[in-house]
């Protein structure tokens, strides 16, 4: 049995709808009869227009002043309590969709379910799954309360393929509270090349690259390769590189087809990010470092030996 | 001014997690430590107090067993006194009820501030806070890189995907800090031995008022249905470097058709 309605909190990456939302839209699209989508943002209508070409049939727009949590958790609250609830919200595990769904539960009363990479549903029973130590386990679990049921979903865990195509319908959720956070500045990292979770080729660093400057050697080698550079958190919190090169649990999820491990041991919070990629090459000069577990290619060395070399051989071709 | 900072204590990260076969929950029995992912809350929370010029900082812990070891090692952190909410109720515990039993200790603290992590190292949902906060009524702040509290309104540089955003809010307010907002200090000699005469306030679920089926297993409305271990990925081939070990890259980036 397909459920009837269900929402997506869209949220946009630019101004195009995030990967991370038209990976859930169109799962949700396979589950359901109809996907709606709640959107607090810019270009309302462009939007639209987008998530339409995903099957989704109509558009709840939320004005928003400061941060999204109480303003479109009200204006999804107010929607239900007129009658007009679904079975089921899915958010991607994200800033912003964390912020809501948490907000949501309380005021619905509804447990969340997090960070799943699966969804099932089975009679009128849905469950999800999350993978658990590192990936190692997988957990389903089921909802056992009313719905609307609450559940975020990690990035990459589905594949976002256009169908169903409308045109969505645009109507104002209006919400019912905007919370007292008021956002002054908005600071964007510049960068150049491909998107970290979307390059097909990361070469990441960690802490055995021995000091900030070293990083280089990643940046160079992943320019040569037409890549995105990526990091541990081992030097994202030594101040190292920002944040946003983070591979991991706490950073981004990235499958690209070849992963490039500089100086990483391998901790389960690291592969959660990173082990779905299609090939691993590590170089590591622990040959017990857990990395090489799971590597295609790895490469018991010292990375200042290693990369200088193969950085000079990419470069002469 | 007064500080909360919610700690969570955790199975030493370091040694495999497990679930209990019966239960399906996390296996806790064992010595539990303070998250490190707290850490950088207390920390912050000492500073805020320091510069503020007075008040101080309670911890406020949920946990099955009456465990305060992470507990004490906020308080050798400089923290002054702890509330640990104490039950075997809350075994089975998920997001929501968590955040209802500690928003109810919390409000005895009556905090103008309450700091957490944006998420725990175990459990990480990452929805705990924002439903602390919910449920006081408080503005929250997640993902925040730093704060500077002036006039009573917190002002916070909160992560986001593209970079971060300058944003604020007036007290009472909860705020998630991210790893690395601050150095946490090491206790020293002094501070461990002065926490272990601070006071730790041990309640249980009935003394902050709350019914039994809205915490643990029964609260959180859920049951998980299936455990299996996950497909393994195969290791390939390693090699020791030996000078030339480059060229296996090169060959190995040609057979992929990136070169
Ligand atoms: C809640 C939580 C969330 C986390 N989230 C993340 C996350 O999102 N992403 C993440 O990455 N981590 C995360 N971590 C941290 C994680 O547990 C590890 O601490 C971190 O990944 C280690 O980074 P690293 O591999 O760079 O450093 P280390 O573990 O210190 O490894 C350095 C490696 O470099 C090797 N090495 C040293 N010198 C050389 C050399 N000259 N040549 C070659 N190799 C060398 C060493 O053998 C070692 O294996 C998280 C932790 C927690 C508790
Ligand atoms: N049992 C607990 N006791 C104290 N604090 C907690 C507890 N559970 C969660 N927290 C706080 O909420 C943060 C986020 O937790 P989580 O939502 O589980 O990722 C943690 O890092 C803690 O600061």
């Amino acid at each position: 049995m397909a459920l009837n309605t269900i929402w997506v909190h869209a949220e946009v990456g630019g101004d195009k709808p995030s990967s991370i939302t038209l990976e859930i839209i169109t799962k949700a699209r396979a589950l359901a009869d109809k996907v709606e989508a709640f959107y607090a943002g810019d270009n309302a209508e462009a939007v639209a227009a987008e998530l339409g070409k995903y099957g989704v049939s109509k558009v709840y727009t939320v004005a928003t002043e400061g941060l999204q949590g109480i303003p479109v958790a009200s204006a999804m609250v107010a929607q239900i309590e007129g009658g007009n609830a679904p079975d089921l919200i899915m958010f991607g595990s994200t800033y912003d969709g964390r912020d809501v769904l948490a907000r949501l539960s309380v005021a619905l009363d509804r447990p969340v379910l997090t960070n799943n990479n699966d969804i099932a549903v089975e009679g009128d029973e849905v469950r999800v799954t999350t993978s658990i130590f590192g990936g190692a386990t997988n957990l389903t679990t089921a909802f056992r309360c009313e719905t609307p049921h609450l559940a975020s979903f990690r990035p990459k865990s589905f594949a976002a393929e256009p169908g169903g195509e409308t045109t969505a319908e645009v109507v104002a959720a209006e919400p019912t509270e905007q919370g007292k956070v008021t956002v002054h500045e908005r600071h964007v990292e510049e960068h150049s090349g491909p998107i970290l979770d979307e390059a097909s080729l990361v070469v990441s660093g960690g802490r055995g690259l021995g000091e900030a400057e070293k990083f280089e050697l990643v940046e160079t080698l992943a320019k040569l390769l037409k890549g995105a550079p990526g990091a541990s958190r081992a030097i994202v919190d030594a101040g190292w590189v920002p944040y946003s090169y983070q591979v991991g649990q706490t950073g981004k999820v990235v499958k690209p087809n070849v992963y490039i491990a500089v100086g990483i041991s391998g901790a389960t919070q690291h592969m959660v990010g990173m082990k779905g990629s299609k090939t691993i090459i590590a170089i590591n000069k622990d040959p017990e470092a857990p990395i090489f577990g799971i590597a295609d290619l790895g490469i018991i060395g010292d990375v200042h030996k290693v990369m200088p070399k193969l950085i000079e051989a990419l470069q002469a071709r | 001014m007064n500080v909360v900072v919610c700690v969570k204590q955790i199975p030493d990260p370091a040694s495999p997690g497990a679930l209990d076969p019966s239960t399906n929950y996390l296996k806790r029995d064992g010595k539990l430590i303070l998250d490190d992912s707290d850490a950088y809350g207390v920390e912050m929370a000492l500073q805020l107090v320091t510069n503020a010029g007075g008040g101080e900082v309670t911890l406020v812990s949920m946990a099955p067993n009456d465990e305060t070891s992470g507990l004490r090692t906020g308080l050798a952190m400089g923290a002054a006194k702890a509330i640990l909410v104490s039950d075997p109720s809350l075994a089975g515990s998920d997001a929501l009820g968590t955040a209802k039993v500690l928003a109810a200790a919390i409000k005895r603290a009556e905090p103008e501030l309450v700091i957490a992590a944006t998420e725990s190292s175990d459990g990480y949902t990452g929805t705990v806070p924002e439903q602390i906060a919910a449920i006081l009524g408080f503005p929250s702040i997640t993902f925040a890189k730093s704060i500077v509290i002036a006039d009573g309104v917190a002002k916070v540089d909160r992560q986001t995907e593209a970079g971060y955003d300058e944003v604020s809010a007036p007290l009472p307010a909860l705020i998630s800090v991210t790893a690395g907002v601050v150095e946490p200090r090491y206790p020293s000699f002094k501070g461990i031995m002065a926490a272990k005469s601070k006071p730790v306030d041990t309640i249980t679920v009935a003394d902050l008022g709350l019914a039994a089926d809205q915490v643990g297993a029964a609260g959180a409305r859920q049951e998980i249905v299936s455990v299996v271990a996950a497909e393994e990925r195969q290791a390939g081939e390693i090699i020791e470097d030996d000078g030339e070990s480059h060229l296996k890259i090169v060959q190995f980036l040609e057979s992929q058709k990136v070169l």
